[in-house]
């Protein structure tokens, strides 16, 4: 795992202003952000990422042949327009977990072999550890913040829900969202058929079994227009 | 990551000019930013390649072409392609996982980097990725490594499973240079290391995959792709066929034949296919044509076990398509 996970630090232990003044962590780190955007010198560039304001001022103007550093782009992420700036190196996973305030997905191998931060773009899923911010404008991106309407969820998380299909909870995200993608897909003709298909998910806890049996189930609700 | 700059041309003509030596083409991204992230890949410049029209899977009189673009997931489930060449879309289907089948490309799958763990590794030697600096696999872990087309410089296997179909198929890839074009016989892109392991291919800098040509082969709709690994699934080759068979009863009258898993390049297989035919479709044949595969095979300390793998990985792929007992 590289780097701090927010959702998996501890929130601050009252809930009203600390002796800092800051409420809550994430208003910390955006305070930070502003700082570093406005010492542009210093801008700490390698951990671009790690920054959480949307908008951070431009620190050079644009380059006549491409984009290099501070950009603004616009991201359809489950159904709103985002507007944010990121330098190129920012992958899709970093800017909806450490900008767009959506870290339901999740950071695993980053180097896409685990799977934690499949999302969908434009209805397939891909992981996007590998896939640079910039090149996901203009698609729709749906991450698993996307799939319940209202307070219902999905039949694929119910369905988790149900059969126990996970233990730790850190790679289900990226399972469910793959599941989905594998119920549309039409790979749920079998155990076999679905293992294969889900392969690109570990789970190190081993919920497999428990995760093939959610996915048969809501496979069935969603062919009965449940979904 | 180091800093670059990212630019999205409109035109293969626009992106071959902004091609060069210090800048990559990306498709994908899956073998891009990952090796950019291990700073193994360190370009000033990317040159995004989505805008550009490099797609259509279509079957002509003479054979199927593929654009570049192409997502192996959407190759993969083609009906024309499932059909008439179910070596591709096995091949394909066995590669990877899922969400990487939907984000790589065609031309981005043939141009991947080898898995060997000193070139994703910059703190150790390796001269594919530093020329000169050595290679620590020849003597170190080797066991997924190659037998076939190693040299002293570098033992690294090639890791794509549709450039070992497409070679037995004798598929040939479209280039583009500025404005001149040309076609070569994939068979003949991929080079050996050598003392140059850093050159693995003959594209220039700069210069484009557009499309993938496979000739008309009817036969290849008897085709397969068996691929021998770790795991069952979402793991590279320890050993692979592609095979097409052409059957006059229970005689072959004609195959195709290459493997991968275990060579420095995909390895077609001129003489286990010349060994096969005219020959009887049964064990004996298979046995005695497989034993072609290992010529020059030159085995390292860890990974011997594939001198007699690779044969049974040929013998297996035949015994299934064939449908030999």
């Amino acid at each position: 795992m590289q780097g701090k996970s927010e959702d998996q630090i501890e929130p601050p232990a009252d809930s009203g202003p600390d002796r800092d003044g800051f409420s809550s962590r994430r208003e910390f780190i955006r305070s930070l952000a502003a700082i570093s955007a406005g010492l542009t010198v210093a801008a700490p560039l390698g951990r671009a990422a790690d920054l959480t304001e949307r908008s951070i001022p431009k620190s050079a103007p644009p380059d006549p042949n491409g984009i290099q550093g501070w950009t603004e782009i616009k991201l359809q992420v489950n159904g709103n327009t985002e507007r944010l700036v990121v330098d190129p190196r920012v992958t899709l996973l970093d800017a909806l977990r450490d900008r767009l305030e959506l870290p339901g997905t999740k950071k695993g191998c980053d180097h896409g072999a685990c799977g934690a931060c499949t999302v969908h773009l434009n209805g397939r899923r891909v992981l996007s550890c590998l896939t640079l911010a910039v090149m996901a404008q203009g698609k729709e991106v749906t991450t698993i913040e996307g799939l319940a309407k209202n307070d219902e969820l999905h039949p694929v998380q119910a369905a988790f829900i149900e059969c126990d299909g996970f233990q730790c909870g850190y790679c289900t995200p990226g399972q469910i969202m793959s599941a989905v993608a594998c119920i549309n897909e039409g790979h749920t003709g079998s155990d076999r058929e679905i293992r294969e298909f889900m392969s690109g998910n570990l789970c190190r806890c081993g919920a497999y079994p428990n995760i093939v049996d959610a996915i048969k189930i809501a496979a069935l609700k969603m062919k009965g227009g449940a979904s | 990551m180091r800093p670059f700059v990212y630019e999205s041309p409109s035109t293969p003509q626009q992106a071959v000019s902004r091609g060069s030596a210090n800048s990559a083409f990306i498709a994908g991204g899956t073998t891009l930013i990952d090796l950019m992230k291990l700073e193994v890949m360190k370009p000033s410049r990317v040159v995004d390649l989505n805008p550009l029209e490099l797609r259509g899977i279509d079957m002509l009189e003479d054979g199927l072409r593929i654009g570049a673009l192409e997502k192996m997931s959407d190759v993969a489930r083609h009906p024309q392609v499932a059909a008439n060449y179910p070596v591709i879309s096995q091949a394909l289907l066995q590669s990877a996982s899922a969400q990487i089948r939907n984000m790589a490309s065609i031309g981005g799958n043939l141009l991947q980097r080898t898995r060997c763990g000193y070139f994703r590794d910059v703190n150790t030697p390796c001269n594919k990725r530093e020329p000169g600096s050595g290679c620590p696999a020849i003597e170190g872990e080797n066991r997924m490594h190659a037998i076939l087309g190693t040299s002293e410089s570098c033992v690294a296997t090639h890791p794509s499973d549709l450039a070992v179909a497409l070679v037995a198929l004798d598929a040939s890839i479209r280039l583009q240079n500025g404005t001149d074009e040309r076609l070569i016989k994939l068979d003949d892109f991929y080079l050996l290391p050598g003392d140059t392991p850093d050159r693995e291919n003959r594209l220039q800098p700069g210069e484009l995959i557009t499309e993938v040509r496979v000739p008309m082969l009817p036969w290849a709709r008897k085709s397969a792709y068996l691929k021998i690994r770790d795991r069952e699934s979402y793991e590279f080759a320890l050993s692979s066929a592609a095979l097409a068979l052409d059957l006059d009863g229970d005689r072959i009258r004609d195959a195709r034949i290459a493997v991968g898993g275990v060579g420095t390049r995909p390895w077609n297989l001129p003489k286990v296919r010349e060994a096969l035919l005219g020959k009887p479709l049964n064990q004996e044949t298979f046995a005695a044509a497989a034993r072609f595969a290992i010529e020059g095979a030159y085995p390292l300390t860890q990974n011997g076990f594939k001198i007699d793998l690779v044969q049974r990985t040929i013998v297996r792929a035949l015994k299934d398509l064939g449908e030999v007992a």
